[in-house]
């Protein structure tokens, strides 16, 4: 079929108005978060049920074009990113809310539903969606699943994985499965929706997602601490790990993050000592107050240069929200911004601290770091240019470098962004042959013609 | 000249596309289309730049439904200047002339080419304005249905137009003023275009609260339009030109502050630096009236501002606040107009659920976009509803506009006012208690 073919049968499935074929509405759709990866599709498909979306993987079988899922394509590994002459499957108006179900704790979703549009919801009554991606404001509850992302809160509460109870999946032959249930328990059968989270849209479409919630936390408390090197803000979380604290956020900012969120955010960040950990304990109020009166202890005693408590609610918000913009912050620096999210065990974080800040030195790049220390998860990201040539040849051996250093560290290459095209060559690597074999077996079996996200993870 | 092309690469590529700007997006928010969002507005531009894209009439027609509201510019974390990219390619279609049709044109050259540069023109046809609405023939046209013989476009904007006032500011405030006892500061007072033609008592009241604060107040007169529009709306030569005229008529070097309260024309004011950077002969000038430049309630907060011991209405009222989107986008003031209202005995301030999301007034918008811009209009009419406010307090007269019309067809009695004023009112009630 001809590419005007198969625009006017995605018209008739979804409705002309619903297609997108123009260059000036496909050029927006060349990239998701992920710095310098772009490729034009070949149309933009906006889906309202299940159904819509079946009958355009359908046609998209039955003419051999390659499907790209997509919610606000804000990735940060080019999951999103369009393949050559794919279709983008785009989710954002299949957005609706569907049921909160306050007896069950869970909560069912149309996948384009917006990340903090959940937890809002959840909050209504009571309840706590907890996996809170620094996008949250704009993210999709799909995209969340597709990657398994993470968040601030990871230590305490875990990442999307930990709250995902179901899923509907359009499968590669538009097939419609429901994998999973509201049951606590559950073990009939494999546990087939753990395959499709973090699956990056490789093996299938999901339409609605069933969530766990959990009681909202009656207390919070969020603190500052301020460190002249980083190796004791290091020290200071594997302290408090070890002391048997489990906080629900422990962040980390260098000195060139802090700088740049402070020139984003104005919430009073210091910029001029080397590390700011920013601490957060939440639950009943008197464990609260004592986790926090611990936390305070043991970073005043691994040298804190001061311990600052958020007076309130709101400036303890805007703390959180001035991190979460972290990343995108640092591109006020150079023109172009890589991220990294190598992830480490915690015992080895201050090692890995040390050695982002040696291979900056060694390479001759700037390099900023932030990250969830208390998960051992971190975010070097190169401040570069990628129009010069020979720097970014230096930044491709210092990210090299970084990753074989994780790997040697007992590390994974991806803490919570997805391998998608930006981790790609390292996968093997961290997998080894067996284990990489057998990912792409399932891969086969799952999609055998290779439709959906072609060239993602793996080729 | 600055065109896509020849922009300093870096400021396109300052986009990281991270995504933070869409929720703040109202295009985006109405039609989750990522053409119609920030960075993806800026992705064709940089398509542009790039030469992978040509400049299109799709393009055009997408660049005008940007509202220029400068949402994303709070958002956005990696501090991408959009305002400049938008007034960069809204001046590219102008010179390919995109959107040309001869009745744009004519009408083009006649507002933002004639009378926005011609302040005496432009008073003398707010007078004709007036006689049209006070003489009988505005009813008497209505009546009859004359309007349909108008282009369609200025048929449904004919029962929008705003009233035009009786006098204008260089009738209701002296060349120079001067405060009870000694001046503290020496201030130059703007006083707009629109603001000067619908709102004139507006002026006097910043004049009167200026007055009130020790200062020292100069309103030179015929002021030239600031520019703004013409920025906006692809004219940069024309709006090199009106601030050339406004630096010669204003000259910084004699001022503390120049003042502004119309928040459309302060965010434009505070950037001549940016705008005659080329122009050997203006720009230190230009450098030093962006640091002379203050939003009222900006400068009003910096210098104290003295409470008033009067409440501004013989009954208790309850304000709320839209914030202007050049005010509070353009120029980051939010907190200062606030502070001022809480500042007044009687009047208690409620906040206003999305008061930072654009009322659609946006400038021309209301007429090159009139079904985006009603539903903006009844989206913010519905959250002033919901405070139970009976004074909307808001700081640019496009704004005061279209909310006043929002609010009296949906048959709401709330008064529309500017902070200043209720300020003003304030002050003068000290006399009578």
């Amino acid at each position: 079929m001809s590419r005007e073919g198969v625009l006017d049968a995605l018209a008739s499935i979804c409705g002309a108005d619903a297609v997108l074929s123009s260059a000036e509405d496909l050029v927006p759709y060349s990239f998701d978060g992920t710095a310098a990866l772009k490729m034009r599709p070949s149309a933009v498909v906006f889906p309202r049920t299940t159904a819509q979306v079946a009958e355009c993987v359908r046609l998209a079988a039955a003419t051999s074009t390659p499907i790209v899922t997509r919610g606000s394509g804000t990735g940060l590994s080019g999951g999103a990113v369009p393949t050559p002459g794919c279709l983008v499957v785009c989710l954002t108006h299949m957005d609706a809310i569907l049921e909160v179900d306050p007896r069950n704790l869970t909560l069912r979703a149309q996948p384009g539903a917006i990340t903090q549009r959940i937890d809002e919801a959840a909050g209504r009554h009571g309840l706590f969606y907890p996996p809170d991606p620094g996008s949250q404001r704009i993210s999709t509850i799909g995209g969340n699943v597709a990657e398994n992302s993470g968040g601030l809160r990871g230590l305490k509460y875990g990442v999307t994985r930990d709250y995902v109870m179901g899923l509907e999946i359009v499968l590669a032959d538009g097939q419609i499965a429901r994998l999973g249930n509201a049951c606590v328990k559950d073990v009939a059968g494999y546990s087939l929706k753990d395959l499709f989270i973090g699956s990056e849209g490789t093996l299938g479409i999901i339409t609605e997602v069933l969530l766990k919630l959990v009681p909202r936390p009656l207390a919070r408390r969020t603190m500052l601490a301020l460190y002249d090197s980083i190796e004791d803000a290091a020290e200071t979380v594997s302290a408090i790990v070890a002391a048997r604290i489990i906080p629900c956020t422990l962040e980390f900012l260098d000195r060139v993050t802090a700088g740049c969120v402070e020139d984003y955010a104005h919430v009073g960040l210091p910029t001029d000592c080397e590390a700011v950990l920013l601490m957060e304990t939440d639950g009943h109020p008197a464990a609260v107050a004592d986790e926090a009166a611990k936390m305070e202890e043991i970073a005043r005693s691994h040298q804190a240069r001061d311990v600052r408590t958020a007076r309130n609610d709101a400036e303890a918000l805007q703390l959180a929200a001035a991190r979460r913009n972290a990343f995108a912050a640092l591109a006020r620096r150079r023109p172009t911004t890589i991220l990294e999210g190598v992830t480490v065990p915690r015992s080895e974080l201050a090692t890995m601290v040390s050695f982002i800040a040696a291979t900056a030195a060694r390479y001759e790049l700037q390099i900023g770091t932030f990250g969830h220390m208390g998960d051992g998860n971190l975010h070097p990201t190169f401040l570069t240019d990628e129009r010069n040539a020979d720097e970014m040849d230096r930044v491709h051996r210092a990210l090299d470098a970084i990753v074989t250093r994780t790997l040697e560290l007992g590390g994974t290459i991806t803490g919570e962004h997805g391998v998608g095209l930006a981790k790609k060559p390292w996968l093997r690597q961290q997998m080894g042959d067996a284990s990489y074999t057998l990912m792409k077996q399932v891969k086969r079996a799952v999609d055998p013609h290779g439709l959906l996200n072609p060239g993602k993870m793996f080729d | 000249m600055r065109t896509l092309h020849t922009l300093d690469y870096a400021v396109l590529q300052q986009c990281m596309h991270c995504g933070m700007c869409l929720p703040t997006c109202p295009t985006y928010d109405a039609t989750k289309k990522e053409r119609n969002s920030p960075r993806g507005r800026i992705a064709l531009m940089r398509a542009i730049a790039d030469g992978e894209l040509s400049l299109t009439k799709t393009f055009a027609d997408e660049m005008s439904y940007c509202l220029g509201c400068l949402a994303c510019q709070t958002a956005c974390p990696a501090g991408v200047n959009y305002a400049a990219l938008f007034e960069t390619a809204r001046s590219d279609i102008e010179r390919e002339q995109l959107n040309a049709a001869p009745s744009r044109r004519f009408w083009r050259r006649v507002s933002l080419g004639f009378l926005f540069m011609h302040p005496r023109s432009l008073r003398a046809a707010g007078r004709l304005m007036r006689a049209y609405q006070r003489s009988g023939i505005e009813a008497a046209v209505r009546q009859f249905g004359l309007t349909r013989f108008l282009p369609p476009a200025l048929a449904r904007l004919e029962p929008q137009a705003p009233r035009i006032a009786s006098r204008f500011s260089n009738q209701l405030i002296a060349r120079q003023e001067m405060p009870k006892g000694t001046a503290k500061y020496r201030v130059a007072l703007l006083t707009g275009c629109v603001q000067d033609l619908v709102f004139p008592e507006v002026n006097r009241d910043t004049a009167d609260v200026l007055l009130a604060n020790g200062c020292a107040v100069d309103t030179p007169s015929p002021q030239p339009c600031c520019g703004s529009l013409h920025a906006h709306n692809g004219e940069a030569d024309l709006a090199r030109e009106l601030a050339r005229r406004m630096l010669d008529l204003v000259p910084p070097d004699r001022y503390d502050a120049i003042v502004t309260n119309a928040g459309g024309c302060g965010s434009h004011l505070r950037h001549y630096h940016h705008l005659l950077e080329d122009d050997e002969r203006f720009r230190e000038r230009a450098r030093a009236w962006d640091h002379k430049v203050r939003d009222a309630h900006e400068w009003l907060v910096d210098i104290g501002c003295r409470p008033p011991a009067a409440a501004p209405f013989s009954r208790p009222a309850t304000v709320t606040y839209h914030d202007s989107c050049h005010l509070a986008h353009g120029q980051k003031i939010t907190q200062q107009p606030r502070a001022l209202l809480e500042m007044l005995p009687g009047l208690t301030l409620v906040p206003l659920n999305e008061s930072t999301w654009c009322c659609g007034s946006a400038g021309v918008y209301a007429i090159t976009q009139p079904a985006q811009a009603e539903a903006l209009l009844h989206r913010k009419v519905a959250n002033i509803a919901s405070t139970g406010a009976n004074v909307l307090a808001t700081a640019n007269p496009g704004c005061q506009i279209q909310i006043a019309r929002g609010l009296r067809e949906a048959g709401r009695s709330v008064d529309v006012m500017h902070p200043i004023s209720l300020l003003a009112r304030a002050y003068r009630r000290e006399n009578d208690t």
